[in-house]
């Protein structure tokens, strides 16, 4: 049969093809912001960028020298906070997921975590002020703001994990029901070894959002300067306070005058070089795992 | 029909998701080692009242099950332990499910879950299952890839494989066929008739000719009640006990 070109056919052909360049132009218009943003950077911080920079200490009252206390302070609180969150997370997720029966209990446990998640950041952060500086006494210390951090991961952390938990197909856990296998042999044998790679990413994703938080740690733990050896891979106690690199860009930027220029800069692009390195260590291991997916 | 031989024993069942009753309180038993086939379009409660037998009923929140229904005399609704009822009765669902591990593993899940741990009796349970559902000489040498990489046909039998990984007294097939070609379909029927000498088998089927095929006797449901419970020689005679039976056996509607 003859393809004939009607009016209504040439409308509907034009429709579509706007249509498609108009969310083409979006979806590209994303990457721009992106691009600039890494190349100001990197153009700014130009002079100041150097291996050398990464390990070594403020000079000279921060105007000169490097980042290794902030840098070695912020890997401390992002492994420390996922260290608390994501176990909690992951488990509370298991429970809403899988055993938690529809009643107003768990209704109300849900209603929280979402709510949780939608808490501003400096709210966590009074929060945390009051219950791990003051209340459980915990001062002005890594614990402190960790333990900050990681109650405003926690949430984010269950949401992506029942994500993935709810990506495992129900007809699995039912074929394991039906031959006697208690919910606990379903979930160890089939649920979790295939969502496994969604929670990861989930938690993963987080340590960037921990990285670059400011506020919680200004309030609790986060300190202008510590004197720290250069390339001192330990040097901080949990009890201790510590610099963060999003704490030290605010304040390279808004408290030291006479900074040499590009070293804010240089602080920034560390920052976000760690942010992108972590969520493309993210998406390498979900494709990888993906590549391995049974069904 | 109370016989000394009940298998299952099943009396003023009532079903309801909700408000909603979809088991209108119905009662029959099934004996020891028979092929007993339910029939029924959609809707009748045929699922539900597998799902009732093993207790996976229980996976509904909204469901409330009234009733007695007996497996070897012991009461399904107040049995302490699930997990060994659910072991005791075997449930092949209508799509088949390979689940994402290899074979082997597919058919050692529900020993393992049981507490078997030697090699040796899994490995000798593993081939005597997958001989059975009459899929071993197809997959014997490609144990350990995975399951779920199957044809449709093939994780049916694994499925069934599965079904008797846990050495169940009771099979139900819940429309098996559905999914499969006519050659495996008549393959597994094959396996059903050499095992309905070990094990008692309740197949739910949309075929009436498989039900006619395989079953001692039928049981009719329509709209959760039953029409008719008879042998086969009835139920598929010119003149069985209702009239609706006949037109729904003979195709008159639907």
């Amino acid at each position: 049969m003859m393809f004939t070109e009607t009016p209504f056919v040439r409308v509907k052909l034009r429709r579509q093809a706007v249509a498609k360049w108009a969310f083409f132009a979006m979806a590209v218009s994303m990457i721009v912001p992106l691009l600039l943003i890494i190349a100001y950077l990197v153009e700014r911080a130009m002079p100041s960028l150097s291996l050398e920079f990464l390990v070594a200490v403020p000079a000279k009252g921060m105007k000169e020298g490097g980042i290794w206390p902030a840098l070695v302070g912020t890997i401390y609180l992002v492994v420390i906070s996922l260290a608390v969150a994501a176990p909690i997370g992951v488990l509370a997720a298991v429970y809403l997921n899988e055993y938690a029966k529809d009643n107003w209990f768990n209704r109300l446990i849900n209603l929280a975590v979402i709510n949780l998640a939608g808490v501003p950041s400096i709210v966590h952060a009074l929060f945390g002020l009051g219950a791990f500086v003051y209340a459980a006494q915990f001062g002005y210390s890594i614990i402190s703001a960790s333990l900050t951090l990681a109650i405003m991961t926690m949430p984010v952390i269950i949401a992506s994990t029942r994500e993935a938990l709810a990506s495992v197909p129900r007809s699995f856990r039912e074929a394991c029901w039906n031959v006697g296998a208690t919910r606990w042999q379903t979930i160890r044998a089939i649920v979790l070894p295939n969502s496994i790679s969604g929670i990861l990413t989930g938690i993963i994703l987080q340590v960037s959002r921990t990285a670059g938080e400011t506020a919680p740690v200004m309030f609790t733990g986060a300190v202008f300067f510590k004197a720290v050896k250069s390339g001192d891979l330990f040097p901080y106690g949990l009890g201790d306070q510590c610099m963060a690199l999003s704490m030290h860009l605010y304040t390279l930027s808004t408290q030291v005058p006479g900074v040499k220029e590009s070293i804010p800069y240089a602080t920034a692009v560390v920052l976000l070089g760690s942010v992108l390195l972590v969520n493309a260590a993210a998406i390498a291991l979900r494709v990888w795992l993906r590549n391995r997916k049974k069904w | 029909m109370v016989t000394p031989t009940a298998k299952i024993l099943v009396q003023d069942l009532r079903l309801a998701y909700g408000a909603r009753e979809v088991i209108h309180g119905i009662s029959f038993d099934i004996r020891q080692n028979e092929i007993f086939g339910i029939i029924g379009p959609a809707q009748s409660g045929k699922t539900s009242l597998l799902r009732c037998i093993n207790r996976t009923i229980d996976f509904s929140p909204d469901a409330t099950v009234t009733g007695t229904l007996l497996v070897d005399g012991e009461d399904v609704r107040q049995t302490r332990n699930v997990y060994e009822l659910r072991r005791k009765i075997g449930m092949v669902a209508p799509l088949p499910v390979g689940l994402p591990l290899t074979i082997y593993d597919n058919v050692a899940f529900a020993p393992r879950c049981a507490g078997v741990r030697a090699k040796s009796d899994l490995d000798g349970l593993v081939e005597k299952c997958l001989t059975q559902a009459a899929l071993w000489d197809e997959v014997k040498d490609r144990l350990d890839s995975l399951g779920t990489k199957l044809s449709g046909g093939q994780q049916q039998r694994l499925t069934i494989a599965r079904a008797l990984s846990h050495q169940p007294e009771v099979l139900c097939l819940d429309e098996f066929s559905i999914a499969i070609d006519p050659v495996t379909t008549m393959r597994i029927e094959d396996v059903l008739k050499e095992l309905r000498k070990e094990i008692t088998i309740i197949l739910v089927t949309n075929l009436v000719q498989q039900a006619r095929r395989l079953a001692d006797r039928t049981m009719f449901l329509w709209n959760g009640d039953i029409v008719e419970l008879d042998r086969n020689e009835v139920i598929f005679s010119e003149q069985p006990a209702s009239r609706k039976t006949y037109e729904y056996v003979h195709g008159i509607f639907g």
